[in-house]
């Protein structure tokens, strides 16, 4: 698996840390022990199309939202997490 | 129909023409007091003892594919009870129970192999921590012995003991662990229960999950719907899926992991070899297929195939343990769905809807489970309320913090187990 990140290029998958679903993104509030359960733990987890970040730890340690079919592997499009954070997606 | 030596020596020198399918190949009934979704290892021990212990009859286990097809048809078999945080520790101890007691109990081999486990370890500090693992281990009432290093050379002397990284200092001998024959353990609980009267429906998938005023009252399959007082979903990597037909969200994450097997070889590896700091276990099959594997490849997926950097890893981890590894050839490989908790423990628990149970979350473990899981699975069904041995397992501790077994350490958060 290789993984086009936005500022180097398609780059081996050993390059990336994995650290899971884009629901990382929306943290809520402190204090909202529901809220903060279901961002800590609770997933979708489709065996579908998916949105994770991967941490391009051995590059330029940028934070990708890669998005994914997990039962193919193909890798569909990225995007820098910052950037997503910024357009509130 | 029963198996005996005479038996057996009767369809050899007949061309093996009496044997007949084990199980019925029933359609649905239209309504069952408990339908179990899933026909793997879990769903199928968790059926037969609804029906042994509990009593009831009236049991339809639905499955998508075929009987087995799913983790238990392809794992790598590895019975053991070498848990260290309470929760596991007594629930683990149940199954091996279980699991010694489990040929006389089916009338079936599974061909359980107490061969004994060894997690070696390469330091003081690693020595300390399997010291108080092993104490851990007596103290629920199994069997530790801590090995020094030439105690493990008598054991296991095709290891490469002077490795400059990780020298092996000792092991933890878990003598009563072993492996078993993955498919005959479904096949045995598949006969025992279809002889109870359980209804075991292949090709069968479920497309819906029948709520009406937050009470579960039955199924949508492809073959039609059943309607149900109880159902208890079984499905393990494909929980979420499930879960998600009656509105639920689960704290599980499916990843994969993969795992080898060389060419027959002639017997060499007497034991379950452990090599904990190379993510890298090893076991020799009847058969004579050296069987090992790795760690995850720490991503989610569905795709039952890995990649090849876990593949290399794995194989390095080996050439390190086992120098002679290099000269066999690796005949297979495959990648089964995890369903990963947050805290690599499982859950088996009731859920919001009333009526509906779920048992998941068995990370990496769950073979060595298949008997306690069914027992306490059952129970919960049955009873309403959990087993004694598996109340820890809730959904509740994700929410709550409280109550975590986090048996490596590491924190509680999806990708670190």
């Amino acid at each position: 698996m290789r993984i086009e990140c936005p500022i180097c290029g398609n780059r081996d998958r050993r390059e990336f840390y994995y650290l899971g679903a884009a629901d990382y993104l929306d943290r809520p509030a402190l204090g909202d022990q529901d809220a903060m359960h279901k961002y800590l733990h609770l997933r979708e987890n489709p065996a579908g199309v998916t949105r994770d970040l991967w941490h391009h730890e051995a590059g330029c340690s940028a934070w990708v939202v890669v998005e994914r079919n997990v039962s193919t592997h193909e890798v569909l499009s990225t995007a820098l997490a910052s950037d997503v954070k910024r357009a509130g997606a | 129909m029963g198996y005996n030596a005479i038996r057996i020596l009767k369809e050899g020198l007949t061309g093996n023409k009496g044997w007949r399918p084990v199980w019925r190949d029933p359609e649905p009934k239209s309504e069952y007091d408990m339908v179990i979704i899933g026909g793997g290892g879990h769903g199928l021990s968790t059926a037969y003892y609804l029906a042994k212990n509990h009593g009831i009859k009236n049991i339809a286990v639905v499955e998508k594919g075929y009987i087995g097809s799913g983790n238990i048809g392809r794992n790598t078999t590895i019975v053991r009870a070498n848990y260290f945080l309470p929760g596991n520790s007594e629930f683990y101890s149940h199954s091996l129970k279980l699991w010694e007691g489990l040929e006389q109990e089916l009338n079936y081999n599974v061909m359980h192999s107490q061969r004994g486990l060894i997690n070696l370890f390469h330091s003081d500090g690693q020595r300390d921590a399997f010291a108080r693992r092993g104490n851990m281990m007596c103290n629920q009432g199994d069997d530790a012995i801590l090995l020094d290093r030439e105690g493990v050379r008598e054991e296991l002397p095709y290891l490469d003991f002077d490795n400059v990284r990780f020298p092996i200092y000792g092991g933890l001998f878990h003598p009563r662990g072993g492996t078993a024959r993955h498919d005959a353990v479904a096949w045995g609980y598949a006969r025992g229960a279809n002889r109870m009267g359980v209804d075991l429906i292949q090709n069968c998938e479920v497309t819906g999950i029948d709520v009406t005023g937050g009470k579960v009252t039955g199924v949508q399959t492809v073959r039609g719907p059943i309607r149900a007082k109880k159902v208890g979903i079984v499905t393990a990597g494909r929980s979420s899926q499930v879960a998600a037909m009656a509105g639920l969200e689960v704290p599980v994450e499916s990843h994969i992991l993969q795992a080898f097997v060389s060419e027959g070889l002639k017997p060499a590896v007497d034991h379950v070899v452990s090599f904990g700091m190379g993510h890298f276990y090893l076991s020799q099959s009847d058969k004579g297929g050296l069987v090992f594997g790795g760690d995850l490849d720490f991503y989610a997926s569905y795709a039952a195939r890995g990649n090849l950097p876990m593949m290399e890893h794995v194989m390095e981890a080996g050439m390190t343990l086992v120098p002679a590894l290099g000269k066999a050839k690796v005949l297979r490989s495959w990648g089964g769905i995890m369903d990963m908790t947050p805290d690599g423990s499982f859950i088996i628990d009731r859920t919001e809807v009333e009526g509906l149970y779920m048992d998941c979350g068995w990370c990496y473990g769950g073979f060595k489970a298949v008997p306690a899981s069914g027992w306490c699975m059952a129970h919960l069904m049955a009873e309403d309320r959990p087993h004694e041995v598996a109340r820890r397992h809730t959904f509740e501790r994700f929410r709550t913090g409280e109550g975590l077994m986090d048996e490596e350490g590491t924190g509680s958060q999806h990708n670190l187990h």
